[in-house]
């Protein structure tokens, strides 16, 4: 298959010779799991669960609300000990709302339904029960994998791409679901391309994992689903780069794929998506990476959703040296965390520990101008002028510029020769921009609110005086009638009375 | 009684008809700027700039009297957009970076006096008669007219706490440039 060129892009050590060969193996039950309301994008989910229940594995716990979010299921049988705060596994450190497990140790499933044909379920039932399984986009971005397929159906998709990319650095769970559980994965792919109704299937792995491609090329044979050898680079794995190397088309800025017939979704997804809709069970689990300088033994483990990070780490035969940085998925895109209690969610793709050395963290220097940076951004955009920009505060300049555009991918800093932080200004940017937007809106709802109240006080305010106005009235009919009854003949009173009071 | 009638109206039409014309020969165009310029703030009437109302700071704004940067409760997001309008080139990275604040009401001395509420410009305050009163983030401004009038200093600002939906990232540390 012919593929298309794509712009920048950087080579860096794939380091993944760490973890690749070590098969995937099953983290023994953790004593105690914490589950957080929000593991996707979109609005939390709900508790359905009290303090003191006791709960099977696959049980819903919190159910989805609103279009976009996601349910989530208690990922081993046990007593809920608490609905609170903890930590959750995000650089700010800050608490969200997690259902605390003790697990009973044994592990008990919910009865699920194992269905011999699943292509007989109509096309909207397997997005629903997609959408039960609390299934969301296991690369990484988390987004509510029905309401992709929902509205995929919706606006007609031709192409589905399975993103086996796997470009991050260090990590290699993708490519060992890929070697070991190739036929469910190819099952969850023609269910997803049923669903959406596509009728081309391309699924894109990276040169450097031949056996994940030899794997899957022999479970999709016979099928209409076709692998295709992409090469290495990074950031491949990214939706907007992947699409434009299978199929040279571009999606606008601000748009998404489906705008031009596509969907894509992560090849760790479409597993999820099998085991919910043929063996009928929710997304309780996922494979991670523990990889880094500092792990004695790096190695892809299947991990309850909810189980703390450094229970990853001492399977992992716990520390070589001391770790300079603890990163959840890869280095380039994860998430950095202090706190090594922070539990494993829907989208951890790896726990990495790195050494001082593979952080590679050096003093910044006065940019150059030597426009490396440009030359690696995949979006073509011009990161020295964008960081430049936000340093004095312009942001709407780094706008005009582009920075709506940038995927973060961390290319531009990686590659600096004067380790300028190039993303973290853009990050912060998007973060700046995002707090801005908000306000506004806020803004506009209250001003309607203060506006609603005055137009209120306003008609309380007449409405007393007109209560006012009729009172006195009432009270002068009723002067006037007593003046007439001293006056008039008692027989001849009553009736022109009452008339002027109304 | 018929001529003096007849007289007076005829005197009220025509000087009701000298008025009129008057009022579209001579009139004076309220200031468009300022108009607009009220669009832009918050409308809550806080009071907080100093001026009577938004509208009194908008007319302040588009005589020049005031800078940009005068509503607090507008924060830089206001700043930004009255300075576009104004095409006022200000040093926005010198505002000082308010927190954003919100009133949260200390139950446990809050006597239900309902002063609070009557106040708020944005109906932000829900409570009754000696009930304990509540605020509502979403549509609280912080314009702290409720912080004035509590007898018990049961109400009172707070900064918003964050969420890992408000989190942002830092500024990156200057470096040389």
């Amino acid at each position: 298959m012919k593929l298309f060129k794509l712009r920048g892009g950087i080579h860096p050590a794939g380091r993944k010779e760490l973890s690749a060969e070590r098969a995937i193996r099953i983290l023994p039950l953790p004593k105690r799991l914490f589950v957080p309301l929000q593991q996707h994008i979109g609005a939390p989910a709900t508790p359905v669960v009290q303090v003191g229940d006791h709960v099977l594995k696959g049980q819903l716990i919190a159910a989805s609300q609103g279009v976009v979010s996601a349910p989530v299921h208690a990922p081993t049988s046990g007593v809920i000990v608490a609905l609170g705060e903890y930590p959750a596994p995000h650089p700010s450190g800050l608490t969200i709302p997690t259902i605390t497990l003790d697990s009973d140790g044994c592990d008990r499933w919910i009865e699920t339904v194992i269905l011999n044909d699943p292509f007989e379920l109509s096309s909207e039932e397997v997005s629903t029960r997609v959408g039960a399984a609390g299934i969301v986009g296991l690369g990484g971005a988390t987004f509510p994998a029905a309401v992709k397929l929902s509205l995929s159906r919706k606006t007609g998709v031709h192409t589905l791409i399975m993103n086996g990319g796997e470009c991050e650095p260090y990590l290699t769970c993708d490519d060992r679901i890929m070697r070991e559980r190739a036929e469910q994965i190819v099952e969850g792919i023609q269910l997803i391309a049923y669903a959406v109704g596509a009728r081309q299937v391309l699924i894109g792995i990276e040169d450097n994992k031949p056996e994940a491609i030899a794997a899957m090329r022999a479970a999709a044979s016979g099928s209409a689903v076709q692998v295709v050898e992409i090469p290495s680079m990074y950031p491949m794995g990214s939706e907007k780069q992947l699409i434009q190397v299978l199929t040279g088309k571009e999606i606008p800025a601000t748009g998404r794929p489906a705008d031009i017939g596509i969907l894509v979704h992560n090849v760790g997804t479409a597993f999820a998506v099998s085991e919910a809709i043929r063996y009928g069970k929710p997304l309780v689990s996922r494979l991670v990476t523990v990889s880094g300088g500092a792990i004695k033994e790096p190695c892809n483990l299947e991990v309850l959703i909810g189980t703390p990070a450094e229970e990853l780490i001492e399977f992992a035969g716990g520390y070589a040296q001391a770790p300079a940085r603890l990163v959840l998925g890869g280095p380039m895109m994860g998430q950095q965390i202090t706190n090594p209690a922070v539990p494993v969610v829907k989208g951890t793709s790896g726990v990495l520990a790195l050494t001082a050395d593979e952080i590679g963290q050096a003093e910044a220097s006065p940019c150059i101008r030597c426009s490396t940076c440009v030359r690696a951004c995949p979006v073509g955009l011009l990161p020295l002028e964008m960081a430049a920009h936000i340093r004095v505060a312009d942001l709407s300049g780094a706008v005009k510029l582009g920075l709506k555009d940038c995927i973060s991918c961390g290319s531009c800093s990686y590659v600096c020769p004067a380790h300028i932080p190039l993303v973290h200004y853009f990050n912060y940017a998007k973060g700046d921009l995002a707090a801005q937007e908000r306000g506004k809106l806020k803004q506009e709802a209250t001003k309607k609110l203060a506006d609603e109240r005055i137009a209120r006080m306003q008609r309380i305010g007449r409405e007393r005086e007109e209560a006012a106005l009729r009172r006195k009235a009432a009270r002068e009919a009723k002067e006037k009638a007593a003046l007439a009854k001293t006056t008039l003949a008692p027989n001849e009173k009553a009736a022109p009375a009452t008339e002027e009071v109304v | 009684m018929i001529t003096a009638l007849t007289s007076l109206t005829i005197l009220g039409v025509i000087l009701g008809l000298i008025l009129g014309v008057a009022a579209r020969v001579f009139k004076v165009e309220g200031n468009a700027l300022a108009a607009q310029l009220q669009d832009i703030l918050p409308g809550s009437q806080c009071g907080q700039c100093g001026f009577p109302g938004c509208a009194g700071a908008a007319q302040a704004l588009a005589e020049g009297h005031a800078p940009v940067t005068l509503c607090p409760p507008g924060g830089r997001a206001v700043a930004e957009a009255l300075a576009a309008k104004l095409g006022a080139d200000v040093n926005l990275a010198g505002m000082k970076e308010t927190v954003p604040m919100m009133a949260e009401v200390k139950e446990e001395i809050c006597i239900g006096c309902t002063r609070c509420f009557k106040v708020c410009p944005t109906d932000a305050i829900m409570g009754a008669a000696q009930q304990i009163h509540v605020v509502f983030r979403e549509a609280c401004t912080a314009c702290g007219k409720c912080e004035e009038v509590c007898p018990t200093e049961s109400i009172k600002l707070q900064p918003i706490p964050a969420t890992l939906q408000s989190w942002r990232w830092n500024k990156p540390a200057a470096q040389l440039a």
